[in-house]
């Protein structure tokens, strides 16, 4: 007989949810949060974000009307908080993708638990990220040029340029990781629409879930989206961090041109990313009681992929010093010793190294790795560490590049940080009503891996008949699966 | 629990339906709508003098470079001043009331304020002289100007027709005497070929 197809137990897997849990009570558990009332503490919050994303509305009048110089922008440095909000936002959604992609790829029955929330996070990190490529032109109302529409004027894109390849991948990655998000929440949205008590809800769930019954043929149509979709992410994931990291790697300036840039990019992605979805993780599981689907099991994993993609990160820094020694060209070795290292903006480079390579590697003690202030804490500098270091790869790089008498500085104006602030308002009012009216575990999949999902839980099978109370027990942990 | 009912089936034919007749009507309607074809090509405003090219050239058969004088030297054809009126009309109509703001301006000094049909935004620089130095007449851009009692615009200006042209150029030359004779056609003209010319194509052609 297979492996896969031995009861959990048997393989010496740990079960993925506490002790005691069981379909009933993980329906229960997720759906809850959408049925009762929010706490007060959601709506301190979600006010909080709401006049948060007011600032970044306001900010972005005051640049339409004013124009891009209300930003601390200048001659040398032409790209600043704009870009760096943006690569930023980007990589945060990564890490959605990752977790219900590439996990989903490998069967790594432990992404269930966090799947939907990153996927969530990925669409809210998108949107935020989009804001920046729209506004960070002086003619926003001329963006959809970067379009291929056919026109009266007979012009067209120019496809050489990464920027232009910035507005297809990213929107491409918006539109597939909101598919997959969906297809993924139809059947939990049937969960909510079965339990809706009033009309509205049930309307509005009812829709949403599209007339899902969960019948067998659904299943088994749904799983075959759900693994296209899973693989046409995986590519698009690795795909779309590479494009936003060819805006800098295809152009010729010292610190920017460089081939290891894209899977450099890719892995500070999936860093950043996994380090916002372990904040708001640690956050919302303490306060909505998710603790039986969210064990230590899991922040401890995704802790491990922190140390991962936080060691292939400081590999790249280190790379890259090496390259420029190594290559001997004088503008190099000028930019990463005597500009980065030390130099005007070094704070910003030693604040990048002590967050993003230092941090993460109290994870290889399993004492750090499972205590819960340790990884808040650790999650936070990451993202606060890959703040400043697309920060420090595009200003460092700018401010003093080929021509000593074309040498600046940079400095950020209020508007600059408001509309950064203003985006993280986007983002959490959007995650906080997502947490309020969606639900936040994907209730399908976690019952998909519990010990009862399997067809041979509740005997000691020894591989040959299939019958009896055990077959009863396997259609009804189905039927139970899929109401 | 049955929530929708049966009817709601005929749904997806309906999306499906309106979901292609709707975005076919508002691309067809922005396709028209907002381009020059539409801003541009039939633009006759009333302008301040009733002047009548159809009486002036189609009739008595004046020349274009009579008054659009320096057409053929200069990159913006000239609207002729008030002197270039009143040197027929200081003998001619002397009293006629459709005149009347001609020798106003001619008393006054104050030029005639004309409306403007033919607009290019400041950031193309059209040049007159080229083409017609080229062979373009003026009739493949401006229409039958001879037979307009007030000039409308008969061409949409827009950048793809600009191009069109500029891609593909013999069609619209002529013998360079020609240019200003409004009823010449190819076959009129025997033993004529056009001539190889190379219209920029790049962007500095125009948006200099």
């Amino acid at each position: 007989m297979s492996s896969w197809n031995l009861p959990i137990k048997e393989l010496g897997e740990t079960p993925l949810a506490a002790e005691g849990t069981t379909f009933k009570s993980i329906t229960e558990t997720v759906c809850r949060v959408t049925e009762t009332k929010s706490p007060r503490g959601w709506w301190i919050a979600f006010l909080l974000a709401v006049s948060f994303t007011g600032v970044m509305g306001l900010s972005i009048g005051y640049l339409f009307w004013t124009g891009v110089g209300v930003w601390g922008n200048n001659a040398p440095v032409y790209w600043a908080w704009d870009i760096t909000n943006f690569v930023w936002w980007i990589g945060i959604g990564h890490a959605g993708t990752l977790i219900s992609a590439v996990l989903f790829l490998f069967r790594q029955k432990w992404r269930t638990a966090i799947n939907r929330f990153a996927e969530a996070m990925t669409i809210f990190a998108v949107i935020c990220a989009l804001i920046f490529p729209g506004i960070h032109v002086g003619r926003a109302w001329y963006a959809y040029y970067m379009l291929p529409l056919p026109n009266e004027m007979s012009i067209w894109p120019n496809f050489k340029s990464p920027l232009i390849w910035d507005v297809f991948a990213v929107s491409t990655y918006f539109t597939v990781s909101l598919l997959f998000w969906y297809v993924g929440l139809v059947p939990d949205f049937a969960t909510l629409r079965d339990r809706a008590r009033n009309k509205t809800r049930r309307l509005v769930y009812g829709t949403l879930s599209l007339g899902w019954r969960g019948s067998n043929r659904h299943w088994q149509n749904y799983e075959r989206a759900y693994l296209i979709l899973a693989a046409l992410s995986t590519p698009l994931v690795l795909s779309v961090h590479s494009v936003v990291s060819f805006d800098f790697a295809t152009s010729l300036m010292p610190g920017w041109h460089t081939t290891i840039f894209p899977p450099y990019f890719v892995a500070g992605a999936v860093f950043s990313g996994f380090a916002m979805v372990m904040t708001l993780m640690l956050i919302t599981r303490a306060v909505y009681g998710m603790r039986s689907l969210v064990l230590m099991k899991h922040l401890e994993l995704m802790n491990k992929i922190i140390l991962t993609t936080g060691s292939l990160v400081g590999y790249a820094y280190a790379m890259e010093f090496f390259i420029a020694w190594y290559g001997g060209n004088e503008y190099e070795r000028f930019l990463f010793v005597q500009n980065r290292l030390t130099g005007p903006m070094a704070w910003a480079y030693w604040i990048m190294i002590s967050c993003n390579v230092l941090s993460p590697q109290v994870f290889w003690f399993k004492r750090f790795r499972t205590s819960i202030p340790v990884m808040f804490v650790v999650s936070i500098l990451v993202n606060i560490g890959m703040w400043f270091e697309r920060f420090v790869i595009i200003v460092t790089s700018l401010f003093r590049d080929f021509l000593p008498s074309s040498w600046g500085y940079f400095r950020p104006t209020p508007i600059d940080i408001f509309t950064y602030a203003g985006t993280l308002g986007l983002f959490f009012t959007a995650f906080l009503l997502f947490i309020r009216w969606i639900p936040m575990i994907a209730i399908a999949e976690v019952k998909g891996v519990m010990p009862e999902a399997d067809p041979h839980f509740g005997h000691d099978d020894d591989g040959g008949e299939h019958h009896g109370e055990a077959g009863h027990k396997h259609e009804h942990a189905t039927a139970e699966a899929s109401s | 629990m049955q929530i929708f009912p049966r009817s709601l089936n005929k749904l997806p034919l309906i999306i499906g339906g309106v979901g292609t007749i709707v975005p076919a009507l508002l691309i067809g309607a922005i396709w028209y709508y907002l381009t020059p074809k539409n801003f541009q090509v039939g633009y006759q405003p009333t302008q301040p003098v009733p002047y009548s090219h159809r009486l002036h050239v189609g009739q008595m058969g004046m020349d274009c470079k009579y008054c659009h004088a320096n057409v053929e030297v200069a990159a913006k054809a000239m609207i002729p001043p008030t002197q270039v009126c009143m040197g027929c009309h200081s003998l001619v109509k002397t009293d006629s009331a459709r005149l009347a703001p001609v020798r106003a301006s001619w008393e006054s000094g104050k030029p005639i304020e004309w409306v403007q049909i033919h607009k290019l935004p400041d950031h193309a620089y059209f040049d007159h002289s080229a083409h017609l130095a080229a062979g373009v007449g003026c009739v493949t851009c401006h229409g039958r100007v001879d037979q307009m009692d007030v000039v409308r615009a008969e061409q949409p200006l827009g950048m793809g027709w600009c191009l069109d042209c500029h891609r593909d150029p013999k069609p619209n030359l002529r013998p360079k005497d020609q240019v200003t004779n409004m009823d010449w056609k190819p076959e009129m003209a025997a033993n004529w070929t056009a001539p190889d010319v190379h219209p920029p194509q790049h962007c500095s052609g125009c948006h200099r």
